[in-house]
C-alpha cells in the first residue's frame, strides 16, 4: 500500500538540501515506528519517492513523498506519529492512500505553483498588475540557457501556465512546469520579467514559497492540474 | 521561529549552511531565565568531524542533564565563513541558541589532535575573545581544554585558563559548582582558577612555571603557589556502566563522517603497544555491562532513527562478552533493518562469521594492522600479531570470499632497518599466495587485492617510546620509497597497491606532540600568518610554520630527531596519568632489548594503573587491588 504525504517546510529548514531531506525523513520514519516497506537485498533501503527536490533558500507549502507501507491505520494517526518526531520548520499536513496503478510522486510532478515575495530593500517600484499581463502575453518569451559548452535560447511561454501579481500584497504568483523533463526555475521566469522591464535582477531579493505542487489529470493537450494528492483518497 | 546568528545572505552564499544553524533532532534547547550556568562545547574543526566525536555527546548530554546548565556546541566555522565573519566582525557563536559565544560562563575545547591547535586560536578570536588566558576577564568564558592532547598541553598553555585532564563524567560537576561560588561571592577570576586549581584533575598552567637547562631541557617545574599539587592525576570513571552515556544522541541534518549510533563498550586497552599513546592514557581497562550496552543500543537506535550502529573501543575483540553482544545485535538489527559496523575486531573464524551475518561480503575488505612488517619489529612495538596469524585469518576470510585485504604499516619505528621495511612487501606478497593457494582458481571472483598503507612513526607522550628520535622528513621518504622498490619487486607486486603519507604534516605533528611551553609563541604567530585547518592537507602551510620557527628561534629537531637521555624531565611529567614513567622506561629497555610483554590480561605488569582500584585490575585479584 502506497501513502502519498504532503509537508511543508519553513523557517531554518530552508537550508537543508534535497539529499538530507530525505535522509531526515527515512530517520523520522524510523523513529515514529511506521511499517514501512524496505527493499530486498544485502542493504534494504526504505521504498520512498519524493517528488520534486526543493532547491536551498526556498520554502514550501507543497512537497511530497510517497512511501510504502506494510499496515495502515488512519491518516489522522499516521500523520499525528510522523508529527512528533518533526524538528521546527517541517510539518505533515495531508496523508492520503494511493490507489495501484498511480504512479509515483517524482513521475507524477506536472507542474509547481509558487508565490514570490520580494526582500526588503528589493521591491520593484515599476511591478504592477499590468506590466505582468503584458509580460505575460507575449507570444513568446525567450531566455537563453548557458551550458558548459555553448549557449542556447528556448522559448518559455508554453511552460508558464500562470503568471499574476498580487497588488496588495506585493507578491507574484507562478505557475510552471516542474516536470523532470522541462522545469523551470521560478527565478528564470522573474529575470525574464525584470529584462523585458530593463531592470538589474538580483535572485538573492526574491523569497520564493512553493506553494503547491501538481499532477495532470488531463491529457498532455488539454492540461488540468490537480495537487498530487488529488489521485489519493482519504483513509 | 528561530533567529539566526547569520543573514540569509550569507548563508546562501557558504557551503553547507546547515552547518550552522542548529536545530537538529536531539539538540537541547533550555529557558536561558532558568539556567545560571552556559557551556559552549567545541570541537576545533568542521561540523561534520566534530559531530562525529563521541566524547563531545557524552558530555553535552552529561551537562544538560544538570538543570542549572545548559550546554550548546560549537564547532569551527569552513574558511569560507571565517573569511566573512572576520569581514564582517560576526562573532562567533553557539548553535543551539545562536548566541555569541564570548558570553558563555565556559567554553570547553576537546583537543583530538595535535593539528587542531591553530584552530583553537581561530576559535577564540573569532569569538572575540583574548587568545591569551592572561588578557581576560570576566567579561570572558572560562576557556577549558581536555581530551588526549591535554596530556601534554604545555604547547598550548598560554591559550587556557583550566585544562581538564582526564575524563570527563568526574569532576565538571564541582568545578561548575565552584564557579558558581565563586560569582555569587564576587570573587576575583584568579581567585576562581586558583581554587579550581586544587579540583582533582584540573591544571591550570598559569599558577605552574618551567625553568631550563641550559641545553634547553627541563629542569625544574613547579607550582608557584604553595596550596596547589605538584602533579596533576588524571580523572576517571571506576564504573563505566553506570555512568553517563546519551540515549537521544544529536542527529545531524548533513551526512557526517560518523553516520550512525555509537556504541563504546569498553575504555582502554589491555594490549600494550609501546607507539600507542591512547592504550596508556586510558588504563585500566574497564568494560561495560553487556545488558547495559543491550539497553542503550535499542535506545539509541530509537531515538535517533540511525541505520546503522557501530561498536567503538581500541581493541573490541578483547571485550569478554562480544559474542554475546554481538549476537543480540544481529537479531535486533534484522528486525529493525539496521546495520552493524565492527572496526578494531582480531580476524578470527568468529569475526569473520559475524562479518558474513553482518555485510556484504563481496564489497567488504579485511583489515589487518600488523604496524611493522617484521617479527622483529613487531615485537620491539609489542605488536603481539604474527606473521601466522594474519596468514590464518586471510586463508579463512579468502575461503569465505574475500578477495580485498587492507594492511596498516608504520614507518620509523624505532631500531627499523632496511631488512624490516623489506618484510612489508614480503608480508604483503605472502597474503597474495595464501590467496592463490587457498582458492581454486574456478572459484575466484576476480584477482585479490591488496591495499598496504603507511603511515609515519611519531613518538607521544605517556608510551614507552617518549624517548624514542623522530625520523627526518628525509628519511621518512627514503624509508617510504624503500617500500615501494620492496613491494614492486615481489612475484605478485600487481595485487598489491601501496599508500603512504605526506611527510611534512608528521614532523609537524611530532614538534607539537612533544613540545613545551616555548611552543606558544610560534603557534600564536603562525595563526596569524594566516595558519588554520592544519589537519586538513590544502590548508597546511609547511613553509609558514618552518618560517615562523626560524623566526621563534626554535631548532625543530630539539623536539622532534633528538633521543632523550633517560634522566630527562619531560614537559608533562607533571600529569600522571596512572601509569608510571619508571613502567615507561622499563618498557622502553624491553623494547630495545625486543622483549614483548604480555598484556593485561595475562599478566599484570605494574604499570601504576591499579591504583585506580578499577576495570581488569581489581577484577582480577578478587577485589582488593595490591599496591604495586
Amino acid at each position: 500500500m502506497r501513502l502519498r504525504v504532503k509537508f511543508s517546510k519553513h523557517g531554518v529548514l530552508r537550508f537543508i538540501g534535497h539529499l538530507d531531506v530525505m535522509r531526515y525523513f527515512q530517520k523520522a520514519i524510523r523513529r515514529a515506528g511506521i511499517d514501512i516497506a524496505y527493499s530486498t537485498g544485502f542493504s534494504p533501503h526504505q521504498i520512498m519517492s519524493f517528488a520534486a527536490p526543493l532547491g536551498v533558500g526556498l520554502e514550501s507549502n507543497g512537497e511530497y513523498m510517497d512511501i510504502e507501507v506494510h499496515s495502515l491505520t488512519s491518516a489522522g494517526e499516521f500523520a499525528d506519529s510522523l508529527n512528533a518526531q518533526m524538528v521546527d520548520g517541517i510539518k505533515i499536513l495531508e496523508v492520503r492512500l494511493l490507489p495501484d496503478n498511480a504512479g509515483n510522486a517524482m513521475a507524477s510532478v506536472a507542474a509547481a505553483g509558487y508565490t514570490i515575495a520580494f526582500r526588503e530593500g528589493f521591491q520593484p517600484d515599476f511591478l504592477t498588475s499590468s506590466v505582468i499581463d503584458d509580460f505575460y502575453g507575449q507570444d513568446e518569451i525567450i531566455v537563453t540557457k548557458k551550458t558548459k559548452k555553448s549557449t542556447s535560447t528556448f522559448n518559455m511561454k508554453p511552460y508558464i501556465y500562470a503568471c499574476c501579481f498580487d497588488e496588495q500584497n506585493g507578491t507574484m504568483s507562478l505557475t510552471v512546469d516542474a516536470s523532470s523533463a522541462g522545469n523551470i526555475k521560478p527565478a528564470l521566469v522573474v529575470k525574464a520579467l525584470y529584462d523585458y522591464k530593463h531592470q538589474a535582477f538580483d535572485e538573492f531579493g526574491l523569497l520564493v514559497t512553493r506553494e503547491e505542487t501538481y499532477t495532470n489529470v488531463g491529457t498532455p493537450a488539454d492540461m488540468q492540474l490537480k495537487p498530487l494528492g488529488f489521485v489519493g483518497s482519504d483513509y | 521561529m528561530r533567529n539566526l546568528a547569520l543573514s540569509d545572505e550569507i548563508l546562501l552564499k557558504i557551503e553547507k549552511p546547515a552547518r550552522y544553524i542548529g536545530n537538529e533532532v536531539n539538540s537541547v534547547t533550555k529557558n536561558k531565565m532558568d539556567i545560571s550556568v552556559r557551556f559552549a562545547m567545541c570541537f576545533p574543526d568542521v561540523y561534520e568531524i566534530g559531530m562525529s566525536h563521541l566524547g563531545i555527546q557524552i558530555l553535552y548530554d552529561m551537562f544538560n542533564q544538570f538543570e542549572d546548565t545548559w550546554c550548546e556546541r560549537v564547532y569551527s566555522p569552513w574558511p569560507d565563513l571565517d573569511a566573512l565573519m572576520r569581514e564582517r566582525g560576526i562573532p562567533l557563536f553557539a548553535l543551539e541558541s545562536q548566541d555569541p559565544v564570548r558570553d558563555f560562563d565556559f567554553l570547553g575545547i576537546t583537543l583530538q589532535y595535535e593539528m587542531c591547535y591553530t584552530n583553537v586560536l581561530q576559535i577564540l578570536d573569532l569569538s572575540q575573545i583574548p587568545l591569551l588566558a592572561a588578557e581576560r576577564n570576566w567579561e570572558h568564558p572560562v576557556v577549558i581544554g581536555g581530551g588526549p592532547c591535554s596530556y601534554n598541553p604545555e604547547p598550548i598553555a598560554d591559550f587556557f585558563d583550566i585544562f581538564y585532564i582526564g575524563e570527563g563524567e568526574t569532576q565538571y560537576r564541582r568545578l561548575l559548582d565552584l564557579y558558581k561560588t565563586c560569582r555569587k561571592d564576587g570573587a576575583s577570576r584568579e581567585d576562581f582558577l586558583a581554587e579550581a586549581a586544587k579540583l582533582p584533575g584540573m591544571y591550570v598552567p598559569r599558577f605552574y612555571e618551567p625553568g631550563y637547562h641550559s641545553d634547553g631541557t627541563i629542569k625544574s617545574f613547579e607550582p608557584t603557589r604553595p596550596d596547589i599539587p605538584r602533579t596533576i592525576v588524571k580523572e576517571i570513571v571506576t564504573d563505566v556502566s553506570d555512568t553517563y552515556y546519551p540515549e537521544k544522541p544529536v542527529v545531524p541534518f548533513i551526512k557526517c563522517t560518523q553516520d550512525r549510533v555509537v556504541l563504546e563498550i569498553q575504555r582502554g586497552c589491555i594490549r600494550g603497544c609501546r607507539f600507542c599513546q591512547a592504550g596508556q592514557l586510558y588504563r585500566p581497562v574497564r568494560e561495560r555491562d553487556v545488558e547495559m550496552l543491550k539497553e542503550y543500543a535499542v535506545k539509541m537506535l530509537d531515538n535517533t532513527g540511525y541505520d546503522e550502529i557501530s561498536l567503538s573501543s581500541l581493541s573490541s575483540s578483547d571485550y569478554s562478552r562480544l559474542e554475546e553482544l554481538v549476537s543480540f545485535l544481529i537479531g535486533k538489527c534484522q528486525e529493525k533493518k539496521v546495520n552493524i559496523s565492527l572496526p578494531s575486531l582480531r580476524i578470527d573464524a568468529f569475526s569473520l562469521d559475524v562479518m558474513e551475518k553482518v555485510q556484504d561480503v563481496r564489497k567488504s575488505s579485511l583489515t589487518f594492522a600488523p604496524e611493522a612488517g617484521s617479527q622483529r619489529l613487531r615485537n620491539v612495538i609489542n605488536k603481539g600479531l604474527t606473521e601466522e596469524v594474519i596468514l590464518k585469518g586471510a586463508a579463512l576470510a579468502f575461503e569465505g570470499g574475500w578477495n580485498r585485504v587492507k594492511l596498516y604499516f608504520m614507518l620509523g619505528l624505532p631500531t627499523e632497518t632496511e631488512a624490516d621495511i623489506r618484510e612489508i612487501a614480503e608480508l604483503s606478497n605472502k597474503i597474495a599466495v595464501t590467496f592463490y593457494e587457498t582458492v581454486p582458481k574456478e572459484k575466484r571472483n576476480g584477482k585479490v587485492q591488496i591495499v598496504a598503507s603507511t603511515s609515519f612513526f611519531i613518538p607521544k607522550p605517556f608510551t614507552p617510546f617518549q624517548w624514542a628520535a623522530q625520523c627526518t622528513k628525509e628519511q621518512f621518504l627514503e624509508r617510504a620509497y624503500m617500500t615501494r622498490k620492496a613491494i614492486t619487486e615481489q612475484l605478485n607486486q600487481k595485487s598489491i597497491k601501496y599508500n603512504w603519507h605526506e611527510a611534512d604534516a608528521s614532523v609537524m605533528e611530532g614538534i607539537l606532540a612533544r613540545g613545551d611551553r616555548r611552543l606558544c609563541r610560534p603557534i600564536l604567530m603562525a595563526y596569524q600568518k594566516g595558519c588554520i585547518f592544519d589537519a586538513w592537507g590544502e590548508y597546511y602551510r609547511h613553509d609558514i610554520w618552518m618560517e615562523t620557527f626560524a623566526e621563534c628561534g626554535i631548532d625543530i629537531n630539539f623536539y622532534t630527531t633528538r633521543e632523550r637521555s633517560l634522566d630527562e624531565i619531560f614537559p608533562w611529567d607533571f600529569i600522571d596519568c596512572g601509569v608510571s614513567k619508571e613502567f615507561l622506561k622499563r618498557e622502553w629497555l624491553r623494547a630495545l632489548d625486543e622483549q614483548v610483554t604480555p598484556n593485561c590480561q595475562q599478566q599484570c605488569n605494574a604499570c601504576g594503573a591499579a591504583r585506580f582500584q578499577c576495570g581488569i585490575c581489581f577484577a582480577k585479584r578478587g577485589g582488593a587491588a595490591e599496591a604495586l
